[in-house]
């Protein structure tokens, strides 16, 4: 019993009072500053020879992959990993060329390079060295370490209980090294990449694909440049995502909630059918429902054969601006209020009931009571949820994708007339190719989201006061 | 007898309201519920292929043959191919998606470690970039890794599915902030490793959670047509059921494949929304509480 609270201490201070690597540089004496050029020397000197034997592997590996040429180009000539990234500044310089093969008799074609892979290498060896030093930085303090426990006569861990450790008082290195480095590979480098990307003319306008170069701010100078094209759609598309997001949250959060006051009613009969009728919209797939609704919306739909049947004229939902914009704000009403319903159907029955007893008592009517008790108690509530649903709907991309599609479209520009930002940026970096003003647009939204929530939410009942609603 | 009189105009009063709000309600239903009638109705048509035909909401005949040959005419898009596609990586991603989900929320909620609160804020950064930005870029990622050709697709599809889990974690580490510390305390008192804690305190308590995060993360793949559409391109072999869906209507006009479409968006939204209903009980259980008194 006391062997482990000494145990689980002396782990506490060692979380506590990690050896820094500066101490580690000053205290440590030839054989640290040693181990700062082979890794693991510290550990192998102490006894802990397969943490050391590990640490030099790691740096070996490392250094071959910079500097032995491993990864092919295109034309299939391997480069190393400081090749790639000397590469970085001028994004490669040699185009495609035909050349006359005396040989063969025949033209073949000399691939030259290709900047996106270039940009892609450099990106990710520049996160393989950033990895190699915080692994070299572990290796120079936990080899400190080791040697000035060996001195002062501490026990040195061995591997077993080194990898016992990790079950135990270092846990979270355990747990968090697989989600993080999938995070790192496949989430943080792409974005990096594609956020480099933003200073480049990677695009096809200008026939720039296989061949780009650093343009610092152009790209984003355009704009703000008045009469610039991409600047007219950028701030339409813009304003539009606005107006799109603020009408989507705060109709779906009014009408849910009328929705859900109406179901809750003391006298409402059948009151879970109702609500299950509602969530059909959450329960099946968006892109189930949301095809269906924009096949019947269609100009030659189902609605619109039976409006002509009947002798009425057709409605051009998707194919006019105005109406497009009418018809996604309504048709995510379908969608949304489901969810309002759901959220607000719970928090609904926590209002103190003595407040309406007062309020009666005051002679507030039905309304009164709305407006004074269960709407600012609602809102306080769920500003978190408001605000999440709002970035939500800022980044709304499956009800525009699949409703409209982003149409109705004009000749000018590739912007429709329902794209949000994200559906701009997805036709524009998958159909359009033009992929640094696709990296622009992503980081407009990014501004934008945070903006909205740091604003909105700093600026909120419930994180001014924790306290809760009074 | 004038407090009576009152009471009744009351009572006719309320009746009148009563009656107003379920007709109203009865409104709100169909129009909630009328596109999937027409969906199932649609997947029922049978006959030709008339344009015409699009004109009546019921179709005049009523077939299965668009669900039999959903599977028997499997030459151009192969439906039976595409559910066990999306059924495999499903439930890949899923278990690596949930084991990172549950790693990170309990390194968060339960242990205090030096980057905890970096790595949520970072993680909060990340969520808010749109996703769609970094999708060519991970594309290209996968295609540099020889991912994105052959047999290696369905692989690129788990990675895609499971690899952003890391930043999934709020609904879970908010869960397992309502366990009682003194559990942990108690279990670390009795020996109990933190390894042990986690998998044999920790974890059977946020077992209505677990089931709401497995199942949300099993429904991913059956809901995503872009990321795995970006990635499959044309290799149809791999397509999940939603790209191939969503092909179907591509095609449309060249056969009957708009009925077609009815008939597999039936199909997969059945076992859909019986997962999505069960998710809902199991995170209403959750939300009542992780330890009851």
């Amino acid at each position: 019993m006391s062997n482990q609270l000494t145990k689980a201490d002396a782990a506490r201070k060692r979380e506590k009072n990690p050896t820094s690597l500066l101490s580690a540089l000053k205290n440590g004496g030839p054989v640290v500053w040693l181990s700062c050029l082979v890794m693991g020397l510290g550990n192998i000197v102490a006894g802990q020879f397969i943490k050391g034997l590990l640490f030099l592997a790691i740096e070996v590996g490392v250094i071959c992959l910079l500097a032995i040429p491993m990864i092919p180009d295109i034309s299939g000539v391997a480069h190393s990993g400081i090749g790639w990234i000397q590469m970085l500044p001028s994004l490669g310089d040699r185009a495609d060329a035909t050349v006359f093969d005396e040989n063969e008799m025949v033209y073949v074609t000399v691939f030259g390079d290709r900047s996106q892979l270039i940009l892609l290498y450099g990106v990710v060896f520049a996160f393989i060295i950033l990895a190699f030093l915080v692994i070299w930085r572990a290796s120079v303090r936990s080899g400190y370490q080791a040697l000035s426990n060996k001195k002062s006569g501490k026990k040195v861990y061995t591997f077993v209980e080194d990898v016992k450790a990790l079950f135990d008082e270092n846990i979270h290195k355990l747990l968090m090294t697989p989600p993080f480095v999938a995070l790192v590979v496949f989430t943080i480098i792409p974005l990096v990449y594609m956020i480099c990307m933003a200073f480049t003319n990677y695009s096809e306008v200008g026939d720039k694909l296989n061949l780009f170069d650093w343009v610092g701010l152009e790209t984003f100078a355009q704009l703000f440049q008045s009469g610039n094209v991409i600047a007219k759609q950028f701030w339409s598309v813009l304003g539009w995502t606005l107006v799109w997001a603020f009408f989507a949250t705060f109709l779906n959060f009014f009408l849910g909630t009328f929705m859900a006051m109406i179901i809750n009613r003391p006298t409402t009969r059948i009151k879970g059918f109702w609500r299950t009728m509602l969530s059909f919209t959450i329960a099946v797939p968006q892109f189930i429902s949301l095809l269906i609704i924009n096949k019947m919306f269609d100009d030659n739909g189902i609605l619109n054969t039976m409006l002509q049947s009947m002798g009425g004229e057709k409605i051009r939902f998707l194919s006019i601006a105005t109406n497009a914009r009418i018809f996604v704000i309504v048709a995510n009403l379908w969608v949304g209020i489901p969810y309002t319903v759901m959220q607000v159907t719970g928090i609904l029955k926590n209002i103190p009931a003595d407040l309406y007893e007062a309020a009666r008592i005051d002679g507030a009517n039905v309304v009164q009571q709305f407006l004074n008790i269960t709407l600012p108690y609602m809102i306080f509530v769920m500003t978190p949820y408001i605000i999440t649903s709002f970035t939500g709907n800022i980044n709304n991309f499956n009800v525009i994708f699949l409703l409209t599609g982003g149409g109705p479209f004009t000749l000018e520009g590739s912007a429709g007339k329902t794209d949000l930002l994200v559906t701009w940026l997805y036709r524009l970096s998958v159909e359009r190719q033009q992929y640094n003003l696709a990296a622009v647009i992503g980081i407009f939204t990014f501004i934008v989201l945070a903006i909205v929530s740091l604003v909105t939410y700093r600026s909120s009942g419930s994180y001014k006061d924790e306290e809760g609603f009074k | 007898m004038a407090k009576n009189k009152l009471s009744s105009s009351v009572k006719a009063k309320r009746i009148t309201v009563d009656i107003i709000v379920h007709i109203f309600l009865a409104i709100v239903a169909v129009v909630w519920v009328l596109p999937f009638v027409y969906l199932i109705a649609q997947s029922l048509r049978g006959g030709l292929n008339h344009s015409n035909d699009y004109s009546l909401f019921f179709p005049a005949q009523y077939t299965i043959n668009n669900y039999i040959k959903l599977f028997t005419d499997t030459a151009v898009l192969s439906f039976p191919r595409m559910f066990l596609n999306t059924l495999i990586i499903s439930i890949c991603s899923c278990v690596i998606s949930t084991f990172f989900v549950l790693a990170v929320s309990y390194c968060m909620s339960r242990l205090k470690w030096k980057m905890r609160k970096p790595y949520m804020n970072m993680a909060m950064v990340i969520t808010l970039f749109p996703g769609f930005m970094s999708m060519t870029a991970t594309y290209f990622l996968l295609k540099a890794l020889g991912l994105t050709e052959g047999n290696m697709i369905p692989l690129a599809l788990i990675i895609c599915f499971s690899s952003g889990a890391g930043t999934g974690f709020y609904v879970m580490k908010g869960y397992m902030d309502t366990i009682p510390k003194a559990l942990d305390e108690a279990a670390y008192l009795d020996g109990a490793t933190k390894w042990q804690t986690f998998t044999r305190i920790t974890l059977p308590l946020c077992k209505p959670m677990l089931v709401y995060q497995i199942i949300t993360a099993f429904m991913g793949p059956w809901c995503d047509f872009i990321f795995a559409k970006l990635i499959c391109r044309t290799n149809q072999q791999f397509y999940t059921v939603s790209i191939g869906l969503y092909t179907m209507l591509t095609l449309e006009r060249i056969g009957n494949w708009f009925t077609r479409f009815c008939a597999g968006a039936v199909l997969v939204a059945i076992p859909i929304s019986i997962l999505f209903i069960i998710t809902q009980k199991f995170y209403q259980e959750a939300m009542s509480g992780s330890v009851k008194g």
